[in-house]
C-alpha cells in the first residue's frame, strides 16, 4: 500500500478516524433506518412536482405541441434549451467517475456514486424533451434504422439530430452499466449486513452473487478502467454532437466552429455546479460530512472557477469572431444578443456564468458551504440562460424583417420544465434512500490515504 | 463440488498482503481471497494472470466500428441513395459520429457482458459466502487443503497475522 504513509502535505480523504466496519455503518445503516423528516419532506415535494409535470405532459401529448409558445420564426426554444441544460448537467458525473479515475484522483471516491446517479437522472430528464417535441412519442422508434416496409427507407445518417439520438442513447446506457457495476460490491455488503429477510432477497438478486473474490476484483478493476477509458471520449463526444445540432446549421450565431469545446466546457461547468448543490444538501441530510468533505467541495469549486472562465473566454471569442469575420449577419446576431430585446437574458447569463464563479479564486469562499450553495444555484440559472440566449435570440430575428417576432413560453412549457426537476429529485431521493449513496468499497480502499497504518 | 479448504481470517489488509506474499514465496497455491474492497497489489501477490478483458473490448469495439461504418455506407450508396442538399453519397466525415458512438456502445456492453459471464455473476445468483463480514471488514483467505500441509500453513498464517484458521468443507468453485 503505497499511499498509506502519513503525508505532510496531503490530508486524509475521510476526515475522522473510522474502522472499516464503522464506514459501512455510517453509509449503509441509513438504508435500513426509517426515513428522516428531511428526506420525507424533500421526497413528497419532489413527487408532487413530478405529478403536476406528468399531468402537464399528458395534456400536451394529447392536445399537441400547439400548446407551446413556438411560432413560425422561433421553432425551437424552451424544449431544446431544457434538453441541452439537462444533458450538460449529466456530464459532471461522468467526468468525476471516468476522467478523474484515469487521472487517479482519489478524492473522487466520496462523491462519484452520487454524481454518476445524477448523470443518469439528468440524461433521463433530457431525453423527455425530444420525446415530447416529437409530438407522437409512441412513434419514436422511427428514429432507429430498422428494416421497414417503406423501401426500406432508412434514417438520414447525415443529420446531427440522428447523431444525437445515437450519442444520447449510448451515453445513457453506458453510464447506467458503469454505475451499476460499481454498485455490485456495495449491494452485496447490504445483503450480507441486513437482518431483514425481505431486504436480503431483494439486494441478493440485485448484487448478482458478488462475494468479493480477489479474482473477480482484479477483473472488476480492469473493467472500471476500460469503461472509464470509453466513457471519457464518449462524454466529450456527446456534448460535441449536441453542439452540432446548432453548429452544422447556417443560422447566424449558431454556425461557428467554437461550439464543441465551448459546449463541453459549459456542460462540465453546469454539471459541477449541480453536483455541489446536491452534495451540500446530501452531506447535511445524511450526516456524511466525514465522507463528502469540505475538501471535496473546495476541489469542485476550483473546477467551476476554471470552466466558468473558459466559458467566459468563449463568449468573448464569439463576439470577436463576429466582428472579425466581417459578416454583417453574424455581427447583427451578436449585437442583438447583448443589446436587443433579450438583453436581460444575455446579461443574466454573463453575471451568473462569468462573474459569479470568480469568487472561487478565494479559498475562504470555496470552503463556505452556504456561499458555495448559493453560487452553484446561480451557475445553474446562468447556464440555463446561456442555452436560451443561444437558441432563442439567434432564431427570433430572421433574414426577413417581416418575420421578426418575440417568443415567450406558455404555462405548459414552464410546468414541463419544473416537472423535470420533480422527476430528477424524486429519482435522487429514492436513490439515496434505497441504494448506497457513497461507494463504500472504494472509500475503504482509499481510507488509509495520507493517514498511516492505523 | 465440496472440498476441504483451509480458511484464514484477517482483520488487516496490510498484514494480509504481507502474509500472502510470504505464502506464495513458499510455493503454496492460494485458492482465493475474499475482501470487502480491492486491496491494491493483492492480485499481483497472488500471481493472478492479467485480465483478458481489454482484448474483448478491442475486438467488440472494432466489430461495432466496422458494422456502423459499413452499414451507413451501404445505406447511402447501395440500398437507397438520397440526395440531401447535394451532399456526396460517400460522405465519410458525416458517418463518423455514429461510427464512434456505436464503437463505444458495443465495446462497453460486450466487455460488461464478458466480465459478468466469466465471473459467473448474474441476477439472483446465490453467493458463496464463507463469513458474512467478508463484504464488510474481514479478509478471508481460502487454500485448498490438498495443496498444503495443514500444520505448516496454520503456523505460517498465524505468524502472518491471521486471527482465525480453520478447515471448512465448502463448494467455492460455483
Amino acid at each position: 500500500m503505497s499511499d498509506a504513509h502519513v503525508s505532510k502535505f496531503r490530508q486524509p480523504l475521510v476526515t475522522e478516524d473510522r474502522s472499516y466496519k464503522q464506514i459501512s455503518e455510517d453509509i449503509l445503516d441509513t438504508l435500513e433506518a426509517p426515513p428522516t423528516k428531511g428526506w420525507l419532506i424533500g421526497f413528497s415535494l419532489s413527487l408532487l412536482i413530478l405529478t403536476i409535470g406528468t399531468i402537464v405532459i399528458l395534456y400536451q401529448v394529447s392536445t399537441g405541441i400547439g400548446t407551446w409558445g413556438l411560432n413560425k420564426t422561433v421553432g425551437w426554444s424552451w424544449d431544446i434549451t431544457n434538453f441541452v441544460f439537462w444533458v450538460g448537467i449529466g456530464h459532471a458525473g461522468t467526468l468525476i467517475s471516468a476522467i478523474l479515475l484515469i487521472f487517479r484522483q482519489r478524492w473522487r471516491t466520496g462523491i462519484n456514486r452520487a454524481a454518476e446517479a445524477m448523470t443518469i437522472f439528468a440524461v433521463a430528464c433530457a431525453g423527455l424533451f425530444p420525446l415530447i417535441h416529437a409530438g407522437r412519442p409512441w412513434l419514436l422508434y422511427w428514429v432507429f434504422p430498422y428494416p421497414n416496409t417503406r423501401g426500406p427507407l432508412w434514417v438520414n445518417f447525415h443529420s446531427p439530430l440522428l447523431w444525437d439520438v445515437v450519442a444520447i442513447s449510448t451515453y445513457l446506457t453506458v453510464s447506467l452499466v458503469f454505475w451499476y457495476m460499481g454498485l455490485l460490491p456495495d449491494l452485496a455488503s447490504v445483503r450480507d449486513r441486513t437482518k431483514s429477510k425481505f431486504r436480503k432477497t431483494i439486494y441478493g438478486i440485485a448484487s448478482f452473487g458478488w462475494n468479493g473474490s480477489t479474482r473477480t476484483w482484479h477483473h472488476f478493476e480492469v473493467l472500471s478502467l476500460i469503461l472509464a477509458g470509453l466513457a471519457t471520449p464518449l462524454v466529450l463526444s456527446v456534448h460535441t454532437i449536441v453542439s452540432f445540432d446548432f453548429a452544422t446549421s447556417i443560422v447566424p450565431g449558431w454556425h461557428t466552429t467554437i461550439f464543441p469545446p465551448y459546449f463541453v466546457a459549459g456542460a462540465i461547468f453546469s454539471g459541477f455546479a449541480m453536483v455541489c448543490t446536491l452534495m451540500i444538501l446530501t452531506r447535511k441530510i445524511m450526516n456524511w460530512e466525514n465522507y463528502i468533505t469540505v475538501n471535496h467541495i473546495d476541489a469542485m469549486c476550483k473546477v467551476i472557477c476554471l470552466t466558468g472562465s473558459m466559458v467566459g473566454l468563449a463568449y468573448g471569442t464569439e463576439f470577436f469572431m463576429a466582428w472579425y469575420s466581417g459578416n454583417p449577419y453574424e455581427q447583427y446576431a451578436f449585437t442583438n444578443r447583448a443589446f436587443g430585446p433579450y438583453w436581460w437574458a444575455y446579461w443574466s447569463m454573463i453575471t451568473c456564468n462569468v462573474v459569479s464563479p470568480q469568487f472561487f479564486w478565494f479559498k475562504k469562499l470555496r470552503r463556505n458551504m452556504a456561499f458555495v450553495f448559493v453560487i452553484s444555484i446561480f451557475v445553474n440559472i446562468g447556464m440555463w440562460f446561456e442555452r436560451f440566449v443561444i437558441i432563442t435570440t439567434s432564431l427570433h430575428r430572421d433574414y426577413l424583417p417581416s418575420s421578426w417576432v418575440m417568443y415567450s413560453p406558455t404555462w405548459v412549457e414552464i410546468w414541463t420544465f419544473i416537472g423535470t426537476f420533480g422527476l430528477f429529485f424524486t429519482l435522487f431521493f429514492l436513490f439515496i434512500r434505497f441504494l448506497p449513496g457513497i461507494a463504500v468499497a472504494e472509500v475503504k480502499s482509499v481510507y488509509r490515504f495520507a493517514r498511516g497504518n492505523k | 463440488m465440496k472440498k476441504d479448504y483451509v480458511i484464514a481470517t484477517f482483520l488487516d489488509d496490510e498484514k494480509l498482503l504481507h502474509s500472502t506474499e510470504k505464502i506464495v514465496s513458499k510455493n503454496v497455491k492460494i485458492y482465493d481471497i475474499y475482501t470487502p474492497f480491492p486491496v491494491h497489489g493483492l492480485d499481483e501477490a497472488m500471481g493472478i494472470k492479467r485480465s483478458f478483458l481489454p482484448y474483448i473490448t478491442l475486438l467488440a469495439g472494432l466489430t461495432g466500428m466496422i458494422l456502423a461504418l459499413s452499414f451507413q455506407m451501404w445505406v447511402f450508396n447501395i440500398s437507397w441513395p438520397i440526395n440531401i442538399g447535394g451532399k456526396p453519397f460517400m460522405s465519410i466525415p458525416s458517418f463518423l459520429p455514429i461510427t464512434f458512438e456505436f464503437t463505444v456502445l458495443i465495446g462497453a456492453h460486450t466487455t460488461v457482458g464478458a466480465f459478468l459471464a466469466f465471473n459467473k455473476l448474474f441476477p439472483g445468483k446465490k453467493p458463496v459466502i464463507i463469513d458474512p463480514a467478508q463484504t464488510e471488514d474481514k479478509f478471508i483467505m481460502a487454500i485448498d487443503k490438498d495443496d498444503t500441509n495443514l500444520d505448516d500453513i496454520t503456523a505460517l498464517l498465524k505468524e502472518g497475522g491471521a486471527v482465525e484458521v480453520r478447515v471448512q468443507n465448502i463448494d467455492l468453485s460455483i
